[in-house]
């Protein structure tokens, strides 16, 4: 865990890319109709600052998201490392079981509940 | 000292995820939205090269650095596989983050996620202490 910190301090810091995130001109269209601009940095500090943490759109998108993460993952027994990657390499079907579910969580979400929390 | 090894497998994960934008908030709404092939990309890279390596360590009987047997634990099928995965899911698409990404998100400097850190804890937490009463 410290290491997994250590090495997003090196590769976020020391060796950051000096560019914006180059994600594609659609979803760049589209986060900025929520006032979300690109940045050099790989969070959106619009959304992700101490400031909005203390709204009801930051505490749902780092407390609630923080939480379904830790509760799902126990619930699922795995991750996307677990499942998704280990898993899907060892062919073993709950883990594709699991693997699917997240994308179809993650989709639904994304379309259907979280534009109204980026809207607040 | 015994524990440098894992330090600097953890470091080689992390900026693995960090360089390959894996923790991006940006690059996981992307993913979702199916408007890049970049998340896609990576998955795509590390099933078949976790495999290969699965196979190697398995055909040629590959040991720990402690010297014991590599055992690929079995996944076993319950309901909460789906129940959980949904909720990882909509957690994923809110905080940008699966459990690893987190510590890396708080690395980048973005020491805020340490909330989601604590939340993610108190989840695993609460399924603990309230598994008896859910569906399995």
């Amino acid at each position: 865990m410290v290491g997994v910190l250590i090495g997003g301090f090196i590769g976020g810091s020391l060796l950051a890319n000096p560019n914006p995130v180059a994600i594609s001109a659609n979803t760049q269209a589209y986060l900025t109709t929520f006032g979300i601009a690109s940045s050099t940095g790989l969070m959106p500090a619009e959304l992700f600052n101490w400031t909005t943490l203390f709204t009801l759109k930051g505490f749902l998108l780092m407390g609630l998201g923080g939480f379904l993460v830790g509760f799902g993952t126990r619930y699922a027994r795995g991750c996307t490392s677990g499942h998704g990657i280990l898993g899907l390499s060892a062919l073993q079907w709950p883990s594709l079981v699991a693997t699917a579910s997240f994308f179809a969580g993650g989709i639904l979400f994304s379309r259907f509940v979280l534009p109204y929390i980026l809207a607040l | 000292m015994k524990n440098l090894k894992y330090l600097i497998v953890g470091m080689f994960f992390g900026l693995v995820l960090t360089k390959g934008e894996a923790i991006s908030w940006y690059r996981i709404q992307e993913m979702f939205r199916f408007e890049s092939f970049h998340m896609f990309g990576i998955f795509m890279t590390a099933i078949p090269t976790g495999a290969l390596l699965l196979f190697i360590i398995k055909k040629l009987k590959l040991k720990t650095v402690e010297g014991e047997e590599i055992e690929m634990p079995k996944k076993e099928y319950h309901h909460g596989i789906i129940i959980g995965s949904l909720l990882f899911g909509f957690g994923w698409a809110l905080t940008g983050a699966c459990p690893g990404p987190i510590y890396a998100q708080i690395g980048t400097g973005f020491l805020v996620t340490v909330f989601t850190l604590l939340a993610a804890l108190f989840g695993t937490w609460c399924y603990a202490y309230f598994q008896k009463y859910l569906p399995d």
